[in-house]
């Protein structure tokens, strides 16, 4: 068994698991935001504030951005395991990127959950 | 008679400072096709400073796993013929992602190390074992084949990038396929211990499905499957 403090997950199944249902909710997030930027007619500042006013959508993004957080996080351990050699510096860059992450998820929840409709 | 070119990777760590390509010239009978084994021997009488690992001369044991133009494989069962890029021009590297002790030689103790972690033998808690062995059904039996035939000879390891970047944690495609045997072993009893010593984030989990692996097996087996079958047993087990 091979220990390891930095990932997500609490073992190699739960990571897989994670990466995978974070992966689908990502895809459907990007389905339903592609199409509708191509369904609708015109986009405004009106059509996108009335979207994001929903609760659902409040929620749907939120989850978008947790699935970014988890995914990523995990993604980027798994790559900088692979690549990165040098201890230190690996423990900085996996740091730096989770703090990234976290903020991410932050500004996206203070922006989009006080959004009314007009 | 005919010419060959080849170039073979040289290192003898007391007298080169770095390892480098020495090129050599060998004459052959015309359309006389042979093994990668037998050009060794030839090139070691006419330098006898060249060091390479063999034994059986027929893919038994596993001990002249090399890199021949590129790809992993025996010598002692590759033809020149089959070499990619055929026998214009050819390049005989020792196992990629190992530490080299001498010329094509290499050091296994990190591949051995991962194959003794995932404990290769029978493990059976039974406290009145059966007089005479333990009887397995022709179908128990046959969820053997395709694994008990590994012989070790690190091919597939050493062409797996997963196994490269992280040799110490990743148990790597041999370990695996071996670590299966035993899994579904009927007769072995430890089947949760097994999983529960494979179950974090390097172990199993690192492979990637390259199939590097099984593109160079010289037994022809599949390592990537035997993996993903302890994929979806140890998910089995977490969900
Ligand atoms: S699985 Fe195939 S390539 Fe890998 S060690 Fe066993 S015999 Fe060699
Ligand atoms: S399938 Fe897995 S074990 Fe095989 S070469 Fe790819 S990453 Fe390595
Ligand atoms: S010499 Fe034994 S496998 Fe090639």
């Amino acid at each position: 068994m091979v220990s390891s403090a930095s990932t997500f997950g609490r073992s190699g199944s739960h990571d897989f698991i994670l990466l995978r249902a974070t992966a689908i909710i990502m895809a459907l997030y990007t389905i339903f935001m592609v199409s509708f930027f191509v369904s609708a007619d015109a986009v405004t500042y009106a059509s996108l504030t009335n979207l994001f006013a929903h609760l659902g959508m409040k929620i749907f993004t939120m989850l978008a951005l947790t699935a970014i957080l988890i995914h990523g996080w995990i993604g980027i351990f798994q790559v900088l395991t692979d690549y990165v050699k040098k201890v230190g510096l690996r423990a900085f860059l996996q740091f730096v990127v989770c703090v990234a992450l976290i903020v991410y998820w932050l500004v996206g929840l203070l922006v989009v959950w006080p959004v009314e409709g007009v | 008679m005919q010419k060959l070119n080849v170039s073979v990777y040289r290192y003898n760590p007391d007298v080169d400072n770095a390892p480098y390509m020495k090129d050599y010239t060998i004459e052959v009978e015309k359309n006389r096709d042979m093994m990668v084994l037998d050009l060794l021997l030839l090139l070691k009488e006419q330098d006898p400073t060249l060091a390479f690992r063999r034994s059986c001369r027929e893919g038994v044991c596993g001990s002249d796993g090399l890199n021949m133009n590129g790809k992993n494989g025996l010598a002692c069962i590759t033809p020149l013929s089959a070499l990619k890029g055929g026998d214009k021009k050819i390049v005989i590297r020792p196992l990629p992602g190992m530490p080299v002790i001498r010329d094509l030689i290499v050091d296994l103790s990190q591949f051995y190390a991962q194959y003794e972690k995932i404990k290769p033998y029978l493990i059976n808690d039974d406290k009145t074992p059966p007089a005479r062995e333990r009887l397995q059904s022709i179908e128990e039996r046959a969820k053997l084949d395709g694994l008990y035939e590994c012989i070790l000879c690190a091919c597939c390891s050493s062409s797996c990038p997963s196994f490269w970047w992280n040799p110490d944690k990743f148990i790597g495609p041999a370990g695996l396929l071996n670590a299966y045997r035993f899994l579904i072993d009927s007769r072995d009893t430890a089947t949760e211990e097994r999983l529960n010593d494979l179950d974090d984030a390097f172990s199993v989990f690192r492979c990637h499905g390259i199939m590097n692996c099984v593109n160079v097996c010289p037994k022809g087996l599949n390592p990537t499957k035997a993996i993903g079958n302890i994929k979806s047993m140890l998910l089995k087990r977490a969900i």
